[in-house]
């Protein structure tokens, strides 16, 4: 039986597919954000799964047509892209290079996401975790709002050089 | 890269007159949340019954999805006012899975907008917490903290449903709900432990929202029927009074003693029998794609 060609990182389709970059986190590749999940080629057709971050994330349509005239325009005619829900995406797939981009572009890159079994725990406090500041390095930072422009951040403040910044949450 | 970075719109004009108008939230031509996930229904489940219940699990988050956009442009701050149009986005999210769901899971193939737009209100299955108005910042709080905290320990427990589709978007809801949750939670403590006003309002806004809370307890056949794949609700009432018990303690509140408000002849928001306030919301929601039936957006 034949199946289909699961694209290893080299393949062109891939390169192409991992190269679209995040429509509201726009110094992120789809590949860096760890949204995209598989890239397959089968009798012509590229598969391309993707996984949203948030179930609201309004972005995702824009990443479904961002990546079909991608790989149109690099000469695939017969692109499908699909979501997929399981595993649910986790802030600790960002790559490394993803979070390097992140602190270059003055928004703190997430610390490890919880792991949890049984209930899950109420934070009545802000966390006390150390976010360092991605201007100074101040590692003296607080949390000043859960949310922020998009689902995936909040809004942080440094004590230290008191310039507000963003920080991609833990999930 | 070269080929790849230049359809990324390095012009706005070349933006807009391409055929790709996706920018501006037109056309995408993907409307189908769940496109690609298989959407099988397992042979041991019930399509109507889980239809039924997505249904009712969708309606709740599109109702308080609603009723948090309300407070856009009336929150007391722009951090809160971002916050709640956040929750509100996360549950927009979760309702458009679950109804989507809902039309595959009873062969009808409906569409979230068929399901959103196109019913009555006596169609619809939400717990009546969701569609009360908002009321004072204090009320909109109490009833926050309470449906997330409800709903994080429903979700928990179905991201073991034997349906893969409803695990998987009870999955990614724990993650968000659980930021709701604490997000409500530290507001009730801020405004119960604050000052004697602040305290006295929030008070009030818990006991107005108790009556109310009867309801998220109480089994529906269809929830009965399903079995594994849904969530018996009784189950959740000890996590939810101890969570419940640990925010109003931090805040120096009181556990409301108030009755639960009667449904008519034992009937109640998942059967479809809502409260005035229900009508009102649905005019809002629904008139513009009432009124444009044919429109695409």
């Amino acid at each position: 039986m034949v199946t289909a060609t699961a694209t290893t990182e080299m393949s062109r389709a891939y390169q192409v597919a991992a190269s679209v970059t995040d429509p509201e986190l726009p110094m992120l590749t789809l590949a860096d954000l760890g949204v995209l999940r598989e890239v397959t080629e089968e009798d012509g057709v590229v598969r391309v799964t993707i996984t949203p971050t948030y179930s609201g994330c309004p972005a995702m349509d824009t990443m479904r047509d961002d990546l079909v005239h991608a790989l149109r325009e690099a000469g695939y005619r017969d692109v499908d892209v699909r979501t997929v829900l399981h595993p649910a995406w986790s802030s600790d797939w960002i790559t490394e290079e993803g979070r390097r981009k992140l602190a270059e572009a003055g928004i703190a890159p997430p610390g490890p996401a919880p792991r949890r079994s049984g209930p899950i725990p109420l934070t009545l406090t802000p966390p006390s975790s150390r976010v360092p500041c991605p201007k100074c390095g101040s590692p003296d930072t607080v949390e000043t709002a859960r949310f922020s422009a998009t689902a995936c951040k909040a809004l942080r403040r440094c004590r230290s050089c008191d310039e507000p910044f963003e920080h991609v949450k833990e999930i | 890269m070269s080929a790849v970075s230049k359809m990324a719109f390095d012009n706005a004009y070349e933006a807009i007159t391409e055929e790709n108008d996706a920018r501006w939230a037109y056309g995408t031509g993907f409307t189908d949340p769940l496109a690609g996930v298989d959407t099988t229904v397992p042979a041991e489940v019930d399509g109507a019954d889980l239809a039924a219940y997505c249904l009712m699990l969708g309606d709740d988050a599109l109702i308080l999805s609603h009723r948090l956009q309300q407070w856009c442009t009336h929150a007391p701050e722009l951090e809160d006012e971002v916050a709640l149009a956040n929750i509100g986005l996360d549950l927009l999210g979760q309702a458009r899975m679950l109804l989507t769901r809902a039309g595959k899971a009873d062969g009808s193939d409906r569409t979230e907008d068929s399901f959103a737009f196109f019913r009555a209100e006596h169609e619809f299955r939400n717990v009546r917490l969701a569609e009360a108005p908002n009321g004072d910042f204090a009320f909109s709080m109490a009833r926050l903290l309470v449906f997330a905290t409800w709903r994080l320990a429903l979700l928990q427990r179905l991201t073991s449903s034997i349906d893969p589709v409803l695990a998987a978007i009870a999955a990614k809801g724990v993650k968000e709900v659980t930021y709701h949750r604490d997000y409500a939670a530290q507001w009730v403590v801020r405004l119960g432990d604050g000052t004697e006003l602040s305290h006295e309002r929030m008070q009030a806004g818990l006991d107005a929202v108790w009556p109310l809370v009867g309801e998220l307890f109480e089994p529906h056949p269809v929830e009965l029927r399903l079995g594994p794949a849904a969530v018996d609700v009784r189950e959740l009432r000890p996590e939810f009074d101890e969570v419940i018990a640990q925010v109003l303690g931090a805040a120096t509140l009181q556990v409301p003693d108030a009755e639960p408000l009667a449904g008519v002849s034992g009937k109640a928001g998942r059967d479809g029998v809502h409260t005035e306030a229900m009508g009102y919301l649905l005019a809002e929601l629904q008139s513009v794609a009432r009124a444009h039936p044919e429109a695409t957006w």
